[in-house]
């Protein structure tokens, strides 16, 4: 067994997980709080990769381009509540579908309007481009800053959610939202910004990634579903099942592609095993979240109170 | 005139359809072939479209997987065509017991649960099948498989000629309209709608719901399928993409654009937004931009869709008569 591509593969999982866990924190509590379901929510992670990209390559700062980014995504998220989520809260979940759907194809097209159709490359500081050596292992160190910075910002919403009167509120509003309008909050700013907050999340996981795979018109529709995947596991509204449920499948999915086909082997022919194990890998966390669905419908970690 | 059909959406409707039954004769007339594939390809998604308002529409189950069972049935021409079997009635009889016993089992797992649940939990039944066939490298996995031969069926009903096939579409889409019409106003129909509406209420009856929701979830994939071995015939190219979960996003929409839980809204919607599709892409690659917004514009503005102004129009004529 090759133990320095094992542990590559758990950093990757790891980094992949994290990602998915500031999209999906985000979401959940739009969904959980709002009950809104927003198809959409990868087109921040895409916004965010371009306002990151295109600011890198006007100032020639990554940590000015995170930063402005942020904040430009923060922007972006909270038009998108104040003029049409806002409208829709009460309404069915098939309008939130549909019009979510238009969002994409609107965000979709502007950036292909603003930034062309071809993807955007961001260029990184020599000094998170190299690679940390630890005896025979070594680590890229931007990997090891994305890893960091998913953790950090975990610990970050952790506290937030927890210890805050702001975070009070939305856990309040995630497992009783009438209670809380009924005691005087104002309902419609918190909305705002957890929206917006959410938005910024997902604008940073775009950030994140976007100087290895390089920013591209779509980059959020794949991942956005596998985000959608990561709410229902975790329990929708729940910011702590989302961070459990996204590194499992984070590693679920990375672990899976490297090693199911030598586990398949044990139990079949290897040709078979070889066919069988891409389909089954790419599969395996929709299988996991129709399991979760038929058998604890309400997620593996639901928040307090929840129905 | 008693012939005629008395409302304005009835009779839009009436002659919707003698339209699309001249259809090949007109554009032979006016020599413009290209539109008789693009009216071939509306309409199979229309058959796609009323399917699923079959089960979106009149049964409440929102279902952003429905592409799958286009996916299914095109695969049921694909890989028997891929060894050489042609014969038409394997291809159809194929689709519906695939179709069927897929639905049947997701259905059994998908109908336990409610609202987003069950939105989700489709979407990723139809991820599982996308994935599927994405990597069957046998079939061509991402790059697709090329059908490179029509379904044969005996002379008389052959699909060879592009206005034979087009007749095949027609003639499939009258009966899922028929059929859709006759199940939504039988018993079973009612008790559909009333679970929509009402799910204790006809528990109460003495209905299990949970059994007719199944019943009604397999049929509405077997006529899909259908759609989709039409489809197979139709492209004569077939790849996952066409059931990818974006695919199920904009079968939703055309059943919204035209007006969710009518007969003929899922149709009409489909075919306005082929057109639309068509026409707007002729005229700059952006635009995709005026599709969101009219989609955004249509879900804040426009309830009801192109039956809901219809039957404001009837409700306006009546006021005034």
């Amino acid at each position: 067994m090759d133990w320095n591509l094992l542990i590559t593969q758990l950093m990757n999982g790891l980094q992949l997980g994290l990602l998915l866990f500031l999209l999906a924190s985000g979401l959940t509590l739009i969904f959980g709080i709002m009950d809104f379901i927003n198809l959409s929510h990868g087109s921040f992670y895409m916004i965010g990769a371009y306002f990151c990209g295109s600011i890198v390559a006007y100032t020639g700062s990554f940590l000015l381009g995170i930063v402005i980014g942020l904040a430009g995504v923060f922007i972006v998220g909270a038009l998108v509540e104040w003029f049409i989520a806002r409208k829709l809260y009460r309404e069915d979940h098939l309008d939130h579908v549909l019009v979510t759907f238009g969002l994409i194809l609107i965000f979709d097209t502007l950036v292909h309007l603003l930034w062309g159709a071809s993807g955007m490359a961001i260029p990184l500081p020599d000094i998170l481009n190299g690679q940390l050596t630890l005896g025979e292992l070594v680590l890229p160190t931007y990997r090891l800053l994305i890893i960091f910075a998913g953790l950090l910002v975990a610990a970050i919403l952790y506290v937030l959610v927890s210890k805050t009167r702001l975070g009070m509120l939305i856990r309040a509003g995630a497992s009783n939202r009438g209670m809380v309008e009924a005691l005087g909050i104002n309902i419609n700013r918190l909305f705002l910004v957890v929206f917006a907050l959410g938005a910024a999340m997902a604008g940073l996981a775009g950030m994140l990634i976007a100087p290895i795979t390089e920013a591209s018109i779509g980059m959020g529709n794949d991942i956005i579903i596998i985000a959608f995947v990561v709410v229902i596991v975790g329990g929708i509204g729940s910011v702590k099942g989302a961070f459990y449920a996204a590194l499992m499948i984070g590693l679920i999915d990375t672990m899976s592609r490297s090693y199911l086909d030598l586990l398949l082997q044990l139990a079949m022919p290897s040709n078979y095993a070889e066919t069988a194990a891409p389909a089954l890998s790419a599969m395996l966390v929709y299988i996991l979240m129709a399991g979760v669905l038929a058998f604890r419908p309400q997620g593996l970690f639901p928040p307090a109170g929840m129905k | 005139m008693n012939w005629l059909p008395a409302s304005v959406s009835g009779r839009s409707y009436a002659a919707l359809l003698l339209v699309l039954a001249a259809a090949p004769f007109i554009f032979e007339w006016i020599n413009q072939p290209f539109y008789l594939d693009l009216l071939s390809r509306a309409l199979i998604l229309g058959i796609a479209a009323v399917s699923l308002n079959l089960i979106l529409g009149f049964g409440g189950m929102v279902s952003l997987g429905h592409a799958a069972y286009i996916g299914i049935g095109a695969y049921c021409v694909g890989i028997p065509s891929y060894y050489d079997y042609y014969n038409g009635w394997l291809h159809l009889a194929l689709a519906l017991s695939v179709s069927a016993s897929f639905a049947l089992v997701t259905g059994a797992i998908s109908l336990r649960t409610k609202g987003v649940y069950f939105i989700m939990i489709t979407m990723a039944f139809s991820q599982m099948v996308y994935f599927t066939f994405l990597s069957l490298e046998e079939y061509g996995a991402d790059d697709g498989l090329v059908i490179y031969s029509r379904s044969e069926f005996p002379e008389w009903l052959n699909m060879d000629s592009s206005t034979s096939l087009y007749y095949w579409i027609f003639a499939v889409l009258l009966l899922a309209l028929f059929f859709t019409h006759r199940l939504v106003h039988a018993r079973f129909g009612r008790v559909i709608v009333g679970a929509k509406f009402n799910e204790q209420r006809m528990q109460s009856l003495g209905f299990n719901t949970y059994r007719y929701r199944l019943a009604c979830y397999v049929i509405s994939a077997m006529i899909c399928s259908v759609a989709g071995m039409l489809f197979g015939n139709f492209a004569g190219f077939i790849s996952p993409d066409i059931m990818g979960w974006a695919r199920s996003g904009e079968l939703i929409f055309m059943v919204i654009i035209g007006g969710v839980a009518t007969l003929f809204g899922p149709l009409v919607g489909t075919i306005v937004f082929v057109l639309l599709e068509e026409f707007l892409s002729a005229i700059t690659v952006y635009w995709h931009l005026i599709f969101g917004i009219l989609l955004v514009a249509l879900v804040l503005f426009g309830k009801g869709g192109i039956h809901g102004w219809l039957s404001r129009l009837d409700r306006k004529g009546a006021d005034h008569g």
